[in-house]
């Protein structure tokens, strides 16, 4: 059975208010930080944990917090970063429309190790409603003594802010959300500097995801070692993954790291395996970011071995047989689903959602999307495909955000894996773009 | 007191080593070096503050980060916004990885920005042509459709032809720093993103002619010089004036007895030295108005030249490099004495080119 952190009493009902959260031992977290706990302390137990940043790079939360500088005179910030918008990936939402007071209780203790008197949670636009029980929870944390100035009577000030981002996918990257934050277009700044050292208005700034923030309560309850103690290697801890796709069981589940991917797949916990009568054929385990797998290498690694729902398993190989974990948006496509058709779609998300700053990502995304849509349509040419790895290989690593990979990974894994379905688009026009259609080997259609 | 110096720096470029203040970055010092290492910067501006990191022509492989930490970096880097380390190896020219991103980033840029030079007023002074000449291809991959506006007036002076731009932010930047009143910037987003004033406004302020100096392409032309000549003939003069507003020093361009344009000055990477007031670029044009300095220094190498001088002094290096890049020795049964055309020696481009003096396998 596997850990409850984030998810145990999600399903309480009325969870969402201060009083049945406060019952469920909610908030004892933050008594436990500001009374008894230095911030480095607390800064050490998280380094200790080895919570890695659920956003999608994995960075170490530990260490990037202690990245932080700390020039006399002036503020420090926290932002949440809560513009969750990757296809796939839902599992911030789902945390902050359920349990709101987790990642408040969060914010409060990260806020307090940080040093930080102002934080802010930056939720994406379009969740309106999310933000007014954020809103309403943080108005009721505020009247109980938890936010406010002097938390507990303990002298230590803290307001926190709920801004709705834009909608714009690109504010999900930390500098980009910065700008925006600020006021300004959502476009990535240059790094160097890096946030820790000059973000939001120029002082030293955290940013980190709703999930990696609500794991703050556990760990100061139980210690890092405990929670280092759960999941697998470097992977430590538990993750929630948003699965969606062709399973039975849609949803967000909370997993220990290192659960094998068939396992999560197939178990009646979790997806309850793929839906009646089909066959597994390709899995994007972190969300549309990362390169697809096919199905055999989705569940084995190259050398045999059973892929895990980890950090090093799932990037095992690097991306000539693995991909990421990523945000943990597990996408699962049975036999029916038309890859050239998903890869153009992703593709034509990442063109609609480049900020259009650097050149590479500004022009490369577009050119990809029209290719692509030309090949699902049935006008593509033979050096098509050349060309779509090629115009990837230009944009991936030559752009100022990581969008420009986003956009690239896909295109090119989908090719690497999947290079025979594109084919087919373009040796055989009619039939692909007949309603339905699906490259399935010898017999090529539905 | 005695003066303290900061120590210097040094770094090696393309296997040039040059010693610079800390703070420098590694497009600055490849500068000191010169030209021939000088990373192509479509984007950087050194005097508009923040400008740089967006084109991406300036990436560069940095070999081994510093003497303390020689490991290289992960990536390419923006070569205009990458300070150098003490002991940093960086790969410019000699990076088979660098041209090879270059050439993408010169594609990427030529997918949307016509290739309409012969009508453009920027041709001969267009760093996206210089760019496109040094590290473009003679064909395109390309074959969607491109993206085109309408001309745009956007002030009495200024005309902006969006279908030609390349989201350099030089523009954005110059307005943000040096005039009062910005009301122009970048809307939308992606390839969608456009140069646009706020609804319907007009440029309008005094030092708004400077947006025309730091396109890079002919997105933003002089609407009191369009389509009245071509750069190559006209005469560069440099002239100053007593201005109030600005410190009135220009550069003049005369078409014969006429001075047709009036610019900023320029230094050789294309960057004004000094921004200059509207009254200057647009409402002085006779040479009563200045005292003349005498001839601007153009390089000779520089399409402005041409002309100008005598034919034998004009040394295109880069036509030798490709010359010499391209070559490869005939093997046949033939006699070439019998031919009309001459075989090069090898030994000819052993300077450019060592592998040239190799046999072929």
């Amino acid at each position: 059975m596997a850990t409850k952190i984030l998810t145990e009493h999600i399903n309480v009902p009325g969870i969402e208010t201060f009083d049945v959260y406060r019952k469920q031992g909610g908030y004892t977290a933050v008594e436990k930080a500001i009374k008894t706990m230095t911030p480095e302390a607390i800064v050490e137990e998280v380094k200790k944990a080895g919570v890695r940043g659920r956003g999608g790079a994995g960075f170490p939360m530990g260490m990037k917090w202690s990245f932080l500088a700390k020039p006399e005179g002036i503020p420090r910030y926290l932002v949440c970063n809560a513009d969750e918008s990757e296809p796939g990936t839902f599992k911030d939402h789902y945390l902050m429309k359920n349990i709101p007071h987790l990642l408040i209780e969060g914010m409060i203790i990260s806020s307090f190790a940080l040093g930080a008197n102002k934080s802010f949670i930056y939720v994406r636009g379009e969740l309106m409603y999310v933000i007014h029980i954020l809103e309403k929870a943080i108005a009721e944390a505020k009247a109980k003594g938890f936010l406010g100035k002097n938390i507990l009577g303990s002298g230590y000030d803290l307001e926190l802010v709920v801004q709705p981002g834009g909608g714009a996918y690109i504010c999900g990257e930390e500098t980009a959300l910065l700008e925006s934050l600020e006021g300004k277009r959502g476009n990535p700044r240059n790094k160097p500097p890096f946030p820790a050292v000059k973000g939001l208005y120029q002082s030293p700034t955290v940013v980190n995801n709703v999930e990696s923030i609500a794991t703050t309560s556990w760990i100061v309850n139980h210690g890092g070692d405990a929670y280092a103690a759960i999941g697998i290697g470097r992977s430590t801890g538990t993750k929630l993954i948003s699965a969606s796709g062709h399973i039975n069981k849609p949803g967000v589940y909370e997993i220990d790291l290192g659960v094998p991917v068939e396992d999560f797949i197939y178990a009646d916990e979790w997806c309850g395996g793929i839906r009646p009568g089909h066959k597994f054929k390709a899995l994007v385990a972190g969300g549309s970011s990362v390169p697809i797998l096919p199905a055999n290498l989705a569940l084995t690694l190259a050398n045999g071995e059973k892929r895990l729902m980890s950090y090093e398993s799932l990037s095992d190989g690097g991306f000539a047989t693995g991909t990421m974990l990523g945000s943990g948006g597990f996408i699962v496509f049975d036999e029916t689903s038309c890859i050239v058709r998903n890869t153009w779609n992703f593709s034509r998300f990442y063109h609609h959602e480049s900020c259009g700053q650097c050149s590479p990502c500004r022009e490369g995304t577009g050119w990809m999307e029209k290719v692509l849509h030309r090949i699902e349509y049935g006008h593509g040419h033979q050096q098509d495909i050349d060309l779509l790895v090629d115009v990837a290989k230009k944009i991936e690593g030559n752009t100022i955000c990581p969008l420009g990979d986003a956009a690239a990974w896909p295109v090119a894994s989908a090719i690497r894996h999947f290079r025979e379905e594109f084919q087919w688009h373009i040796d055989h026009p009619t039939e692909a773009t007949q309603p339905g259609a699906v490259y399935r080997g010898e017999m090529a259609l539905v | 007191m005695e003066d303290v110096k900061p120590q210097l720096l040094k770094v090696t470029i393309d296997g040039i080593e040059v010693e610079v203040e800390p703070g420098t970055t590694i497009l600055q010092a490849a500068r000191k070096i010169g030209p021939a290492v000088a990373p192509p910067a479509m984007c950087y501006y050194q005097p508009l503050k923040g400008s740089g990191g967006k084109c991406r022509a300036c990436l560069v492989r940095v070999a081994a980060g510093s003497a303390k930490d020689p490991r290289p970096m992960p990536k390419l880097v923006a070569s205009c916004l990458t300070a150098v380390q003490d002991g940093m190896i960086v790969e410019n020219e000699t990076s088979p990885q660098v041209i090879d991103a270059r050439n993408g980033i010169v594609e990427f840029l030529l997918l949307n920005h016509p290739l309409d030079c012969p009508v453009c007023d920027q041709a001969g002074e267009c760093d996206l042509q210089n760019f496109a000449f040094d590290h473009g291809k003679a064909t395109t991959r390309y074959e969607e459709d491109r993206r085109t506006f309408e001309k745009r007036d956007i002030g009495p002076y200024i005309q902006l032809h969006m279908t030609r731009c390349i989201l350099c932010y030089r523009c954005v930047y110059t307005a943000d720093q040096i005039t009062n009143k910005r009301v122009h910037g970048v809307m939308n987003r992606g390839d969608a993103s456009e140069i646009s004033t706020y609804i319907e406004k007009a440029i309008d302020n005094d030092f708004s002619g400077n947006v025309i100096d730091v396109c890079p392409v002919g997105a933003l032309t002089d609407k009191t010089y369009r389509f009245k000549n071509r750069v190559w003939f006209t005469k560069p003069v440099d002239a100053h004036r007593d201005c109030p507003t600005c410190s009135g020093k220009v550069t003049l361009w005369y078409r014969g007895e006429d001075v047709i344009r009036v610019t900023a000055r320029k230094n050789e990477w294309n960057e004004v030295t000094e921004f200059i007031c509207n009254t200057c670029r647009f409402d002085t044009k006779k040479t009563s108005d200045w005292t003349i300095e005498g001839p601007t220094k153009i390089s000779r190498s520089s399409v402005i030249s041409a002309n100008k001088y005598r034919a034998d002094t004009i040394k295109p290096s880069f036509g030798e490099r490709l010359a010499a890049a391209d070559y490869k020795p005939i093997h046949d049964e033939r006699d070439t004495s019998q031919l009309s055309i001459q075989q090069l020696p090898a030994e000819r481009f052993a300077k450019v080119l060592p592998s040239a003096l190799e046999p072929e396998v």
